[in-house]
């Protein structure tokens, strides 16, 4: 099977994993996560602009733009480090923006966008509607030209961030065909934003109404570049997510595992029962598979067909380990499992959004046969 | 220590190899060849694999990188390395003469005595002597250290009573490595326990052999009544057997004794079993149409895909931070699990055709994955079952608490 990669790392990817792992560690320690839960923003805004000063934003574009000249391959060790320690920002949201810009965007869009957004402007995409279709080609949302403007109609959903994004790359369909659409958050009303209820506590999401809302041409993407965008867009999605998931993983076994070394009944630690101790170590193996998965994506990220299977697998394994890993932190933390102060819930609703997002295990999986046996 | 060969020597020598392999590898001897050391049921697969690791040994592919006043080549490692690799891409049968290429032979290398190494490693090479291994008794299994054979000390010998039982290639070998009891008084279990170089053809040692789940024989019980070996074949030291049986199991990793070279366990080809997906039918359809069968090859395509690079990943620390002893003690649970599952996949492949078995003219591949199905619980049981590698993962890699 010759579109199975391999696993390596670069010398960069290394030394921002260390910086990203004391960093996400130090910024955001537990209390500061469910302190945020409540705040309108949902996040801290020094935080995030020592972010942008890190030049995390710009990890993956291109120093012409501004930006470091690296990959995503680079990005994953900060998502993953963001996603052990359950830091939520838009990050990830403008990561996938600056992806899509550099797939379709024209040279005049991406320099306008991208230097902003190495310099630490948020941006998100606004992909998703109301038929939960994964299949982002599978919209409604629509506009019509007229001259040089398109006024665009129809509702996107689950736009991650978009009250703090500068900018929201829409997908609307154009004359029957896909389309991106750049919108600047100031062409929006309040009134277009309704905050979603999303069961990730810790993330921000909007409904975005795009019913009179006007853009110029120039801000459309070339229709020559939809398939392109798409599939980056999925892919780049895939690698963030499967890295914010398994950082997840590791996070909610650690915390599984001091509980099952401290808790005591039938005067024991209840780690030494094998009922306990065996499925952990099931939930274990599987995560250090999604990490494996994690940084052969990063590293095949590039290789057409490689890049492909190896990001599939790692989105299937990661969200399928991050999944069971939370449920069963749930359930062996007993009574204490069940209320809202344990931490296991936090990550067990952020692996049900992150699959919702991007297509869960199953879905990714689906995708894989088809490259695999097809 | 031998230099590091250049990549023009490399280059030179891995053409030698794969000459070599590709001429004298005999993949279909007209009979079916064990897929692990474990297997080796009749006389013509014995003789043909004792047969086939003396030439290669002889060829210098097998022990390559052991040290060339014992037997082997003494060249730099990566020279065994190549032509492990060669044996590999020709698809080369086992080498038979696991026990003593893997685990006596390291173990002597690194502790043994002058006259021990001079004494057995030749002929281990040249699978001469082929050795087997007595540590699980019929009423300590998992319970290792608890073993009770019996060895007492009189004069200048040890008198054994006892029994050893899952002896693969008990009745062939000529040396066991024995763990024994000679001190019932120890402080704790394990402190009882000492380490023989055991020779097998004496008086008062008799095998009766087992016969597997899949109908063949591979290992027997080994008995021990009053057999009188000389005190020259205690290794390690008296109260010392659980350490050097521990660390046979370290040389496994390669790092203190350069590898053997060579395989003594055939991995499943992940690609065989897809091709008989794609072979096999159902409702008229290719089986991979139908979305149950399609997900769960997927599924298992994704673990194999781990386990594989989970090999490289365990080389590289930058990705080793955090629990470094995470995937090198979970190898064995993860490897002998997926395989099982496997094969037993590929059995439902078969529909009808999976009622077949070995014999049957209408068996599948000559019931090659039932047997592989059978036999793929040799791993998960033998070498400590997976609920004890469970509990080492817990114990080791995770710091919960002892099972007791």
């Amino acid at each position: 099977m010759d579109n199975l990669g391999t696993i390596g790392t670069t010398e960069e990817q290394i030394e921002l994993m260390d910086v990203a792992t004391n960093f996400c560690r130090d910024k955001s320690p537990i209390d500061k996560v469910r302190g945020m839960i409540d705040d309108d923003l949902g996040y801290d805004p020094d935080i995030w602009r020592e972010i942008g000063e890190l030049g995390w934003l710009a990890i993956a574009i291109p120093e012409a733009h501004d930006g470091v000249g690296l990959s995503m391959a680079e990005v994953v060790p900060i998502a993953e480090q963001m996603g052990r320690n359950l830091m939520s920002n838009p990050f990830g949201s403008t990561t996938l923006a600056a992806q899509a810009l550099l797939a379709g965007g024209s040279e005049a869009q991406q320099a306008a966008w991208l230097p902003k957004i190495a310099a630490g402007a948020a941006a998100t995409l606004a992909l998703r509607e109301d038929n939960g279709d994964w299949d982002l080609s599978n919209i409604e949302a629509a506009g019509t030209v007229s001259g040089d403007s398109v006024s665009l109609s129809g509702k996107k959903q689950l736009v991650l961030w978009a009250d703090s994004a500068e900018l929201i790359i829409a997908s609307v369909k154009i004359d029957g065909a896909v389309r991106f659409a750049l919108i600047e958050r100031s062409a929006l009303s309040d009134n277009a934003m309704r905050r979603e209820t999303v069961i990730d506590e810790t993330a921000r999401s909007y409904e975005v109404t795009l019913d009179g809302v006007t853009v110029s041409t120039d801000a459309l993407f070339d229709a020559g570049r939809t398939r392109e965008t798409l599939e980056k867009i999925e892919l780049a999605a895939g690698l963030i997510h499967a890295a914010e998931m398994t950082g997840g993983a590791q996070s909610v076994i650690d915390y599984t595992v001091e509980y099952l070394k401290t808790r005591k009944q039938f005067g024991k630690i209840i780690g030494s029962y094998q009922a306990l101790k065996h499925p952990t170590v099931n939930n274990y193996v599987e995560y250090e598979k999604a990490r494996t998965h994690l940084y052969s994506a990063a590293h095949s990220w590039g290789e057409q067909g490689r890049g492909e299977v190896a990001v599939r697998m790692a989105a299937a394994q990661s969200h399928s380990s991050y999944s069971t890993a939370a449920d069963r932190a749930i359930q062996f933390h007993g009574g204490f499992g069940f209320t809202h102060d344990c931490d296991a819930q936090l990550h067990r609703r952020k692996a049900i959004l992150s699959g919702a997002l991007i297509g869960d295990a199953a879905y990714q999986r689906s995708k894989l046969a088809n490259l695999l046996f097809d | 220590m031998a230099d590091k060969p250049s990549a023009a020597e490399l280059k030179d020598y891995a053409e030698q190899a794969d000459a070599w392999f590709k001429e004298n590898t005999v993949r279909d001897p007209g009979f079916m060849l064990p897929l692990t050391f474990m297997e080796v049921s009749t006389d013509q697969q014995f003789d043909f694999l004792q047969d086939w690791q003396r030439k290669v040994y002889e060829a210098g592919y097998l022990g390559a990188s052991w040290p060339k006043e014992y037997g082997g080549g003494g060249l730099h490692s990566e020279y065994q390395r190549v032509a492990t690799r060669a044996m590999k891409k020709y698809d080369a049968p086992i080498m038979i003469n696991a026990i003593g290429n893997g685990w006596a032979g390291p173990l002597i290398l690194d502790l043994g005595s002058e006259e021990q190494k001079q004494k057995y490693i030749k002929p281990m090479l040249s699978a001469e002597d082929i050795w087997c291994q007595g540590f699980s008794e019929p009423e300590n299994g998992s319970d290792l250290g608890n073993a009770q054979l019996k060895a007492v000390k009189e004069g200048d010998e040890y008198v054994l009573n006892g029994s050893k039982i899952w002896t693969s290639l008990g009745d062939r070998a000529k040396y066991m490595i024995l763990l024994a009891r000679t001190d019932f008084d120890a402080p704790n279990k394990y402190a009882g326990l000492s380490f023989f170089l055991n020779p097998m053809k004496i008086d008062g040692i008799t095998t009766s052999r087992i016969k597997k789940l899949t109908g063949e024989y591979g290992f027997v019980q080994t008995f021990f009544t009053d057999a009188r070996i000389s005190a020259d074949c205690l290794f390690g030291g008296e109260g010392n057997g659980w350490s050097m049986a521990m660390k046979t199991l370290e040389y496994e990793r390669g790092a203190k004794v350069k590898p053997v070279g060579g395989f003594f366990v055939k991995e499943l080809d992940v690609m065989e079993i897809v091709e008989l997906a794609k072979n096999s039918v159902r409702n008229g359809k290719p089986l991979l149409d139908d979305p149950v069968m399609r997900d769960k090859m997927t599924q298992y395509m994704i673990d194999i895909q781990a386990l594989n690079l989970n090999n490289t990943r365990r080389r590289m620390p930058q990705l080793m931070q955090d629990r470094p002893m995470g995937l090198p003690l979970m190898n064995k649970l993860a490897r002998t699990e997926l395989i099982r599952e496997l094969t037993e996949f590929s059995l439902a492949f078969q529909g009808t055709k999976a009622g077949y078995y070995v014999g049957d003219e209408n068996a599948v591949d000559d019931g090659y994955w039932h047997r592989s199905y059978l036999n793929s619980f040799s791993a998960t049981i033998g070498g400590g079952t997976s609920e004890i590698q469970r509990n080492i993962v817990a114990e080791h890699a995770l710091g919960l608490p002892k099972t007791r």
